[in-house]
């Protein structure tokens, strides 16, 4: 077909792509294109609502991490971890210094085990020409297996610091109620070792793929620490400038509802943001590990990148960084030694607290106003949600530039670009399908 | 081996309000078990691929049923499948998704979602096997591999899946860990469905009822047992309705109308 004759056809081009598959949770991508002009884009969230915030009133402060752990499978840690934060900073609880290095390795244990799944498993087969990981699995036999290696280290790094990564056991408000042995974390640091063959392999085979060439500008939000590359706490920074301390978090964030989605959106200086691995690299780069630094030069990704596709570039550099701070902090703690420590106890039992995370999706917000022991108000900012309304804008300044594709490229591309976000719906629906109207 | 002139069992994953969790649990057990797709044929898993198809011999479902337009979904897959099978807690008997049954959905919507809520169509949470006819089960939040493994086996072999029907306690004492009562914690390992190797005591924390109630349990000596421990009955009250709301209405219903 010539591209004057597709031109023609995709005029009234209309895409509704119920139920986008290997994204987490229910959302749909619709496009309508009437007379060569875009009249509708939208990523419409179908997930039920869960009401999550509504399920912690009236609960024991003990019982939020394990209750919130469960708004998403895949960044349990990272749900449970934000919770027990809120929780400590509204109780006066400052944790003891192994529980932060315990945490910190938990948690480098669940964003390695949730890029790879994403990178490897979720995108890659688009990268690769095939519908999913399990044929992927009989013609690419290599680059499965090194994933399901790398996602083994992962799991079993977090079922050794907190029971299990769904949905964890062991974390709990003021530290651990279990530690791992000496022997646990040696043998850990030896399999980390073991996987840095895997890792440049990885670098490699992504380095050696064509992403989609795409550019739109947006304001990138991390969080920020001055020692550190932030995963756990911080303050709030913004690549169009300024930082903010956690608890004015909804300054930032300024939710609110939208008809076509069970998540709620978000909006700061432009109309939207976009958080996760690719803002983090593009305000914190600086603090990356030296080996992660070169897998991003490896992989031709610089600051300030602004093509969103790269989020699962920016997604690999970090598990470069993850592992090798995990073998890090592995040597921290045989060189401490494990103390079995009682829990921190609260000093009082009602308050008020923000707990902030940078999670394998981007920043994630609980807030916790606690009345003698009971959480009275909840509230919950979920990645996802954070980065809808920056998808809506990205499918709008994308479509017109690929209008002149076949349809199924057109379609494949806008669920790539879902898709590099790693949006988790289930989390965001306090979300993904793509709809062309027809 | 496979046997090339047989077709494989057709398989699919669906799922409902859930974290998904159960079938990141799955993906775990096909990375453990790759050996596993040389015996079933993964014909639908939106979490995990593109792909979509017209009969099932087994269904695994997760997730709650919380709306009218989930019953569609749900009775639509029934229709296409010989059998189907609760995966985790959620679809089981609707885990924590119940918590908030005990509230009004006016009030709910209201908390989260502000004067917008009524946007969003939504009931209370029900176990999937309140809407469709469901043949098996895998407790659990989330499901345990192992358990989700040796079900497959027991399906594949044309054989019916048997939970156990004891209390986690009987787990507990066999891989001794210490009684979390001794620790001076409520658990709900005297009333609640072994099969989980009673992994949560065993890190620390305490029995949450995630896997159901037993056929018979006696909630009677698990408040005595509380008593004894100086426990008070609203801690009891507040751990009940964390996994186990709906069961419990369900039984608070019972008695009523028996009453």
């Amino acid at each position: 077909m010539s591209v004057a004759l597709r031109r023609l056809v995709v005029s009234n081009l209309q895409v509704n792509l119920h139920h986008v598959t290997r994204v987490e949770g229910h959302g749909n991508i619709v496009i309508d294109v009437k007379g060569g002009r875009l009249d509708t884009c939208r990523f419409d969230v179908v997930e039920t609502p869960r009401f999550f915030e509504a399920m912690l009133r009236g609960r024991p402060y003990q019982d939020a991490s394990h209750i919130t752990s469960r708004i998403c499978g895949i960044c349990a840690v990272g749900h449970a971890t934000t919770s027990l934060r809120a929780t400590e900073n509204a109780l006066g609880i400052v944790p003891s210094e192994q529980t932060v290095l315990l945490r910190k390795l938990n948690f480098f244990g669940e964003i390695l085990d949730s890029h790879v799944l994403h990178v490897m498993m979720l995108v890659a087969p688009d990268l690769l020409g095939v519908g999913s990981v399990i044929p992927l699995a009989r013609t690419a036999p290599t680059v499965v297996g090194r994933a399901l290696r790398m996602k083994k280290l992962a799991g079993d790094l977090c079922r050794a610091i907190c029971g299990r990564h769904t949905h964890p056991l062991s974390l709990t408000v003021g530290g651990f109620a279990h530690f791992p042995t000496l022997d646990e974390l040696s043998d850990l640091r030896a399999r980390l070792e073991a996987m840095r063959g895997d890792i440049d392999d990885t670098v490699e085979l992504l380095s050696s793929l064509t992403f989609p060439e795409f550019e739109r500008d947006t304001e990138y939000i991390a969080l920020y620490k001055p020692d550190e590359y932030a995963f756990i706490d911080g303050d709030l920074r913004s690549s169009d400038g300024g930082t903010w301390p956690a608890t004015e978090y909804r300054q930032i964030t300024n939710e609110h509802v939208v008809a076509h989605s069970s998540a709620k959106h978000t909006s700061h200086n432009r109309d939207s943001y976009m958080v996760g691995a690719l803002a983090r690299f593009n305000l914190n780069h600086e603090q990356l590990c030296p080996a992660a630094t070169l897998a991003a030069q490896a992989l031709g990704l610089k600051p300030k990148c602004t093509n969103p596709y790269f989020n699962t570039v920016a997604q690999l550099v970090e598990i470069v960084h993850a592992a090798h701070e995990s073998i890090w902090l592995i040597d921290s703690l045989l060189a401490r030694g494990i103390q079995i420590e009682e829990p921190v106890r609260p000093k009082q039992l009602s308050g008020e607290g923000v707990g902030v995370c940078e999670v394998p999706r981007g920043t994630l917000f609980h807030r916790y106003i606690i009345e003698n022991g009971s959480i009275v108000a909840a509230d919950c900012v979920i990645p996802t949600g954070q980065n809808l309304a920056n998808i809506e804008a990205d499918m709008r300044a994308l479509v017109p530039e690929i209008l002149e594709l076949p349809r199924e490229d057109i379609v494949l591309k806008l669920e790539m670009l879902v898709r590099a976000y790693d949006p988790c719906i289930s989390c965001s629906t306090h979300l993904v399908d793509v709809k062309f109207l027809e | 081996m496979t046997d090339a002139k047989k077709p494989l069992p057709k398989v699919g994953f669906f799922d409902f309000t859930s974290c998904e969790g159960c079938q990141l649990t799955v993906v775990d057990c096909l990375q453990t078990h790759p050996e596993l797709l040389d015996v079933i044929d993964i014909v639908e898993f939106r979490e995990a691929m593109t792909g979509h198809a017209e009969r099932y011999d087994i269904a695994f479902i997760e997730g709650s049923c919380t709306r009218p337009s989930d019953e569609e979904r749900l009775a639509s897959i029934r229709a296409r499948a010989t059998v189907v099978v609760a995966l985790g807690a959620c679809a089981h008997i609707a885990g924590i998704n119940a918590i908030r049954n005990n509230m009004s959905l006016a009030e709910v919507r209201n908390i989260v979602y502000g004067t917008e809520g009524d946007k969003f169509e939504s009931y209370p949470a029900r176990p999937i096997g309140t809407v469709i006819k469901v043949d098996f089960m895998v407790p659990g939040c989330p499901i345990s591999s192992e358990e989700f493994l040796q079900i497959v086996t027991v399906l594949l072999q044309g054989r019916s899946p048997e939970l156990p029907d004891y209390p986690v306690c009987i787990e507990c004492k066999l891989r001794e860990t210490v009684c979390v009562y001794h620790r001076g914690r409520t658990c709900l390992g005297p009333v609640t469905r072994a099969g989980c190797r009673a992994i949560c005591p065993a890190a620390g924390y305490e029995c949450v009822g995630c896997r159901g109630l037993t056929s018979n349990p006696n909630l009677e000596s698990l408040e005595q047992v509380m008593a004894e421990h100086g426990l008070k009955s609203d801690a009891m009250q507040s751990r009940l309705d964390m996994f186990l709301a709906w069961e419990m209405n369900e039984r608070r219903a019972k008695e009523a109308s028996r009453e």
